[in-house]
């Protein structure tokens, strides 16, 4: 394995030489053997890790991510399948199985080193070095809107075209003629000058013992046939007849259920608990006391549920218990006090003189914002199998990090990696809560004494209690304007940052800017949620920049506008989303539009939201979304994403809460955990501009604009400014005359 | 011993009758299709048909069901024998995304199609409230039976748990 690795690395680097592109899957001697026989057939020849030729001439793509919505399965085979110029109808896909070949370190090198350009003499080493970092970490990730971005463009763009490279190179030296003459095309070679054509699998053997070229030449945008159009999605059919399988649907032979109750208040452990009538009860198999929960595992999930209930449990105490949503919002403003003074603060960004630039405004505005805990609340609630017997385990559940989740295993079972067996399922919705190994550690201690399979399942309110939470916080602005009200000074304080890094950043032109932050520790757990940090600051920064400009007397979109001059690639997104929306057109009394933008992910949004504010209830009538990725691969899937990810955002900013009381969740189910329905959703337009630029994702970022527009909506509608989420608790009547 | 009709087929059952129908149709008919969501009647995902009538089977006890026909999203169509117009119109109108809630969706599409063959947007919204989706496929679900609307009116179709 050491010296395996080495090989590539060096590899790498002679393949590199000055090439501005490195993939996992074009260096020669690479992982094609070792994969070999967890993937392929003896009769398949495996060019790499990223696809196989099978003598029927179909071609596999092999396929590192799970598929939880976002139709990532067929948007990669459609890059591999574009620059291989295979038949589309023979190309399959196979989700990869969780392995150490698939860690996926090119999502590394897209979050570490960003979108930056790597110089090229230090690709093949920086390359490396992911790859040993991504093999500590155990990373087969799929997140951050990194499936195509990453794995697309970096592997199966390139692993498509060094294959096709190779396959034309067989049939050259075969065929005895120039390999520029011959044709691609529906994975058919030919040589039309002498009349001879072959399926690519009958040179695929020949084709898989040449060297990989180290420099496959990619088409331009204007030679895609494949990408850019929308075929039917791969997961689809099984999906509306009931035959997809997900982690809640596993059925290993002999299996039993089982449900947990763990401490409301994170991190409390067990005190007592008696289990005398639930051991009595029907069906109950094991009552299984852990340290900070108790499980009963039983002949079905009903049955476990019913015993559950009837095992008091009591939880030691802990200074946590006191802890409620109030305090929790009183010591981050605390903080944020001692950041005003200069205490305890991290610098975020800072440019300009902020101190001058104040003191000679011709208007200061100040306001604080605030936003809530969230919680995921996917549909199918968290859940994992775990068969441990004679020293292996196999795993059945839907994870966006199946090589994490086996690490954890091994870990909680004290076996190696090699004995977990990891059979990643559709995702009932991911959002970032499948990325969490919890679950699947919780099931192991739960299964590790019982030698027949278990299925352990979360309530809804355990789902709702024990997730990881979207960081609840506090941001304070200042901004000055000058005596035209333009901006000359922005400052944000604020509590947490997580990533992406740059999530707090606003594009608009203003000379003086200061940015920092302070750590806000509570004993809350955060997780990743839905397009990250950009769900905080795209709601209180482009709420701000909307007070500016009615501050300034200005609208909102020409404000926006004059501070875009020297940012066209924001100021096209911006004024197509303006133009569709209509966005001077009159509108009824009470209604209203608002504008908001945010590049996150690598994807520029801009979103037009169209409210009427009736009684104190807010009503959605429309969105418009204009959205730069650089290139929409299946532009129908990315609008999906994008209507997704507005839905999703919308049942945040509209109604989603989570609040902390005695230390633990308030909330439990959807009848308190409320989610935006059919009748309360908005017509959603979206418009795709294909700028050419590295491609961006599309699950997060329709997510961040849609709360700062609906927001921006109800003041331009009624003149109230909202200034914490959730809007439903906005007062909003007895203001309404102001309007 | 209970016994239940469902999918045309009857089922002797050795359980609980407070069981609910839902579990008893995932663990012990192992038709896993319809879906565990919220196990309040709020969701939707676990939506079968009772003599034609969409139910919240995570609410609905096993007792409950007596010589009542259960069909569920198995019994409406499939892959191999033919998929049922509503299936259809999913799959033309791209509508799922994670799917996990879908099989909900469709029965009470279908439910809403065989008693009202070409309804208007606020008869599905209303029809469809009681079903959520996180990944906000509302607009497509909305397109997708319109869709199978048009398809059974063209083909002189009357929708039915048959197609």
């Amino acid at each position: 394995m050491g010296k395996w690795k080495r090989r590539a690395f060096i590899s790498a680097g002679i393949l590199a030489g000055g090439a501005v592109i490195v993939g996992v899957a074009i260096r020669p001697g690479n992982r094609a053997s070792k994969v070999k026989n967890i993937i392929g057939n003896d009769e398949d020849a495996v060019f790499n890790v990223w696809l196989k030729i099978s003598p029927d001439n179909t071609v596999t793509a092999i396929i590192p991510h799970a598929e939880m919505g976002q139709g990532v399965h067929t948007s990669l085979a459609m890059m591999l399948a574009e620059e291989l110029d295979a038949d589309w109808s023979l190309v399959k896909f196979e989700e990869a199985p969780a392995h150490k070949q698939y860690a996926n370190y090119t999502l590394i090198d897209g979050f570490i080193i960003g979108e930056k350009k790597i110089p090229s003499l230090l690709q093949g080493t920086l390359d490396g070095a992911f790859l040993a970092l991504t093999k500590k970490m155990d990373f087969q990730i799929t997140g951050g809107s990194a499936s195509v971005r990453f794995t697309g463009v970096k592997g199966m763009q390139l692993a498509g075209a060094a294959t096709k490279s190779m396959l034309k190179e067989a049939a050259a030296k075969e065929w005895n003629v120039n390999v520029d003459e011959i044709k691609t095309e529906k994975s058919i070679l030919s040589h039309p000058g002498t009349n001879r054509s072959a399926k690519y699998a009958e040179f695929a053997h020949a084709a898989a013992k040449l060297s990989m070229p180290g420099k496959p030449k990619l088409k331009a945008i204007t030679e895609y046939t494949l990408m850019g159009t929308s075929p039917s999605r791969f997961d689809l059919p099984v999906k509306v007849d009931g035959s997809a399988k997900y982690g809640i649907d596993a059925a290993p032979p002999g299996l039993k259920y089982a449900t947990v109750k763990a401490s409301p208040v994170f991190g409390a452990k067990l005190k007592t608990a008696d289990t005398s009538v639930a051991e009595g009860m029907q069906g109950v198999q094991k009552i299984v006391v852990l340290e900070n929960a108790v499980a009963v595992i039983a002949d079905g999930y009903w049955q476990a549920k019913q015993a559950l209930a009837k095992i008091n449990i009591e939880f030691e105490s802990t200074e946590n218990d006191q802890i409620n949503q109030k305090s929790i919002f009183d010591t981050y403003g605390s903080i944020l006090d001692e950041v005003a003074e200069g205490k305890n603060r991290k610098k975020d960004y800072k440019s300009g003189d902020i101190e001058t630039a104040y003191s000679n405004a011709n208007k200061l505005i100040e306001a604080e914002y605030k936003v809530p805990y969230l919680a995921h609340a996917t549909m199918e609630p968290m859940n994992c199998t775990i068969w441990f017997r004679e020293g292996k385990c196999d795993v059945w559940t839907g994870s966006q990090n199946p090589l994490g989740f086996r690490g954890a295993v091994a870990e909680t079972l004290k076996i190696n990696d090699d004995q977990v067996f990891i059979h990643n399922q559709f995702l009932g919705g991911g959002f970032g809560r499948r990325a969490e190994n919890d679950v699947s550690i919780q099931a192991a201690m739960i299964a590790k004494d019982v030698n027949y399979p278990v299925k352990l399942i979360w309530s809804r309110e355990e789902d709702i209690r024990q997730d990881v939470y979207r960081e609840a916080t506090i941001s304070r602005f200042k901004a000055a304007l000058d005596i035209n009200g333009m901006p000359t000074a922005y400052s944000n304080q604020y509590l947490i940052k997580h990533h992406p890094a740059e999530a707090s950043q606003i594009p608009y032109e203003i000379n003086n800017k200061s940015v920092y932050y302070a750590d806000g520790k509570t004993h809350i757990p955060w997780g990743n949620w839905r397009s990250v940090d950009h769900t905080v600051h795209g709601f209180t920064t482009e709420s701000f920049i909307d007070e500016l400009a009615h501050a300034s007397g200005k609208d909102g979109y020409e404000f926006r506008q004059s501070l875009l001059q020297n940012n066209p690639a924001y100021l096209k997104v911006l004024d197509l989303a303006a133009e569709k929306a209509n966005w001077n057109s009159e509108l009824p009394k009470n209604w209203g539009r608002g504008i908001a933008l945010q590049k996150s992910f690598g994807t520029i949004v801009a979103e037009v939201a169209e409210v009427e504010i009736i009684d104190n209830e807010i009503k959605v009538h429309r969105v418009v979304c204009a959205a730069d990725p650089g290139f929409a691969v299946h532009p129908d899937g990315f609008i999906a994403q994008i209507e997704s990810g507005v839905i999703y955002g919308l049942t945040a900013a509209l109604y989603g809460e989570i609040n902390i009381e005695n230390g633990a969740v308030v909330q439990s189910n959807f009848h308190d955990y409320q989610i935006l329905r059919m009748s309360e959703t908005p017509k959603i337009e979206t418009y795709i501009i294909n700028s050419g630029t590295a491609i961006g994702g599309g699950g997060e970022p329709g997510t961040p604009p849609i709360a700062p527009a609906v927001a921006n909506a109800i003041f331009n509608a009624i003149g109230v400014r909202v200034r914490e989420l959730p809007l439903k608790k906005a007062d909003l009547k007895q203001k309404e005359v102001i309007g | 011993m209970i016994s239940i009709k469902i999918n045309g087929q009857i089922k002797e059952l050795d359980v609980d009758p407070s069981t609910p129908l839902l579990w008893v149709v995932r663990e012990n008919i192992e038709l896993t299709g319809s879906k565990f969501g919220c196990g309040l009647g709020l969701c939707g995902a676990c939506t079968m048909h009772m003599d034609g009538v969409p139910i919240r089977s995570c609410i609905t006890p096993i007792a409950a069901v007596g010589d009542k026909e259960i069909t569920t999203i198995e019994g409406i169509g499939n892959l191999n024998d033919g998929l049922h117009p509503v299936q259809q119109a999913w799959i033309d109108e791209q509508v799922p995304q994670c799917g996990y809630c879908q099989s909900g969706q469709i029965m009470t599409a279908i439910a809403l199609l065989k008693s009202n063959a070409s309804p208007s947007d606020e008869e599905i919204d209303k029809a469809m409230n009681g079903n959520i989706c996180r990944c906000g496929t509302y607009g497509r679900i909305k397109k997708g039976i319109k869709k199978a609307s048009e398809l059974a009116i063209i083909n002189n179709l009357k929708i039915s748990e048959n197609g």
